[in-house]
């Protein structure tokens, strides 16, 4: 055969071409409307597909290249890890509960953004954005394993791992993260990608794995920092899609701009309070700091967000709503939200605990506007009050915001001393909210969110008790009730790190690793 | 002017890597974090090919970068040569 054949290989562009465009094509049997039902009702409009463009131009057959390398590497450092005890080389065992509220809290995520996105990919009618949320989902279900994998080494020794599939569905706080992502991948297509891949992926993401993780390997955790790397590695590039997705979305068509603005505000304030819990993880989880909450907000929020937002403006995107507010709250979120875990340590899977005197001293450096006038005395206060043998543990159930699920610990904008309630009537029910963006997030969209799993609600309507529990039978414990519901272990899972199974062990082990006792 | 940023691991891969990048890009700052590197630029950054292979002394596929990458920001540009990262104002 005299077929011509080039001398030259393809480049990455054509070769992104061929492998990625004129794999699709116009359906005859069904309309396209029936095919794809959820492209359009969302508002948004689309002309022409092709547009897309993947500014990584990766296939498939790069992908597995790139990815198998990257995976030889995780699980061989998985594997040092656990044939050294990598365990007890981390700085402390109280540095543990980090990892716990990681494989509790956010793991699971991982495993709703593949879902998310194998969803979105099948419901665009385009080939480029398919092939894009194809890989994404890969990546996430990936990221969903390696984590588990990694973590699994640390529920051989320590305790609160046990039970974590089940305890996503029930425990209080981690209805935070779950319904965050049960919001997103209830959403639309495009409203899902602008959720995730934009305002989650791009403008939050690096605040939890690269500043956390760069601690993660501060603190000795090899394991934790190698998943959390590769995973971040694989979020440069769902980043570079979210971006690309708005840009796609804005260019196609004008009237797509308020849907678009919209959605910014509503996922950066909603993957703002998710992150709060990482904010609690930096600035009183890692035994060795390398940056505050707020440092790491300011060069992964304010000045690269600010610098994003900057290059949008030109599609007369403006920067999300309630800036002012989180500008302020930057002080403020992870002491209240560690004071708040202090309080209910008895119904969570980790341990809390005061920080010592030079965690103290660092986070008074660290906050010179907040903490010495408004959180180190009550930390004080509680060790004061642990010393003669009354830790406080809160047995009342809080009041949760009826959109971010958070319970209602945050202050007023302006004023840490007061707690922010806003409330909204609607179809003869009040509900509650913990901030403006909240109630704004809930008013544009209040028959989803009526529908929300409260699990304070829950508990008070004794739907968190296991079958066959008399809540009326004398002498009935509702924290105990509820505790065997979340499968989770009193005195072993739950209260202060001082005095815990884990703390003894740890020392116990760590001087078998040093000595030949 | 706006800055964008490249983080890679801290790793004997990627210290030609850096080395390649702070040469091609004077402006650019590299600050030294627990177990990565984040290199900073006003404007745009660009990672060019030739100047790892350079020194590295073999053939390089800038795809490569995606096994010791972190993160990154800005628009991406990616090329068989080139891969720049910008923003627009």
């Amino acid at each position: 055969m005299d077929m011509k054949v080039s001398k030259k290989k393809l480049g990455l562009k054509e070769k992104y071409q061929h492998m990625t465009r004129g794999l699709g094509w116009e359906t005859t049997y069904q309309s396209m409307d029936e095919v794809f039902p959820y492209a359009k009702y969302e508002g948004i409009k689309i002309h022409d597909w092709d547009k897309w463009e993947d500014p990584f131009r990766l296939t498939m057959d790069a992908y597995w290249k790139y990815q198998a390398e990257k995976e030889r590497k995780l699980y061989a450092i998985i594997d040092a890890y656990a044939q050294n005890n990598g365990h007890l080389s981390v700085t402390d065992a109280r540095y543990i509960n980090a990892i716990k509220l990681f494989l509790n809290g956010i793991s699971p995520l991982e495993y709703m953004a593949h879902r998310g996105f194998a969803h979105a990919g099948r419901q665009f009618p385009g080939v480029g954005p398919r092939v894009a949320c194809l890989m994404q989902s890969l990546d996430e279900i990936r990221h969903a394993q390696t984590q588990i994998h990694s973590l699994s080494n640390y529920n051989k020794y320590y305790n609160g791992f046990h039970e974590y599939r089940h305890m996503l569905e029930r425990v209080w706080y981690l209805s935070v993260p779950r319904s965050f992502f049960d919001d997103a991948y209830t959403a639309g297509p495009f409203e899902f990608m602008v959720a995730i891949g934009f305002s989650f992926e791009y403008v939050l993401t690096n605040l939890l794995f690269v500043p956390f993780v760069s601690g993660a390997a501060y603190n000795g955790d090899m394991g934790t920092m190698t998943f959390g790397f590769s995973a971040q590695s694989d979020e440069a590039r769902h980043m570079t899609l979210g971006l690309e997705v708005i840009k796609f979305i804005l260019e196609q068509d004008p009237d797509n701009l308020p849907i678009v603005q919209q959605w910014i505000d509503k996922w950066t304030w909603r993957g703002y309070r998710v992150l709060t819990l990482v904010g609690m993880m930096m600035d009183y989880m890692l035994p060795k700091r390398i940056m505050s909450w707020k440092e790491a907000w300011e060069v992964y929020f304010e000045e690269n967000g600010g610098a994003l937002f900057k290059d949008l403006a030109r599609y007369g995107i403006r920067p999300p709503k309630w800036l002012d507010q989180i500008e302020q709250d930057k002080d403020h979120i992870s002491h209240q939200a560690w004071a708040t875990f202090y309080n209910y340590a008895a119904a969570c899977n980790f341990h809390t605990w005061i920080p010592t005197d030079d965690e103290l001293d660092w986070l008074s450096q660290k906050y010179p506007n907040s903490f010495d006038k408004y959180y180190r005395p009550r930390l004080e206060h509680w060790r004061e009050e642990a010393k003669k043998g009354n830790r406080f543990y809160n047995k009342t159930l809080p009041m949760l915001c009826q959109t971010c699920q958070i319970p209602m610990i945050f202050t007023e904008p302006g004023d840490p001393t007061q707690i922010c309630y806003r409330e909204v009537d609607y179809k003869d029910n009040k509900y509650h909210f913990c901030s403006d963006g909240c109630k704004e997030i809930f008013e544009h969209e209040p028959e989803k969110y009526i529908q929300a799993w409260l699990p304070v609600h829950q508990i008070y309507q004794g739907n968190c008790f296991n079958e066959g529990v008399d809540p009326t039978a004398e002498g009935f414990d509702p924290l105990a009730a509820v505790l065997d519901y979340y499968h989770l272990n009193f005195g072993r899972d739950n209260l202060d790190f001082d005095g815990s199974e884990d703390q003894k062990n740890f020392e116990a082990w760590r001087g078998m690793a040093t000595k030949n006792t | 002017m706006s800055k964008v940023f490249i983080a890679l691991q801290t790793n004997d891969d990627t210290r030609s890597i850096i080395q390649a990048i702070l040469a091609d890009n004077p402006h650019a700052i590299a600050n030294e974090q627990p177990a990565m590197v984040k290199i900073d630029a006003e404007g745009a950054l660009v990672v060019r090919r030739s100047t790892i292979e350079e020194l590295i002394g073999r053939d390089f596929d800038l795809q490569e970068l995606h096994i010791n990458l972190i993160s990154l920001t800005g628009h991406v540009d990616e090329t068989d040569d080139e891969l720049t990262l910008s923003w627009n104002t």
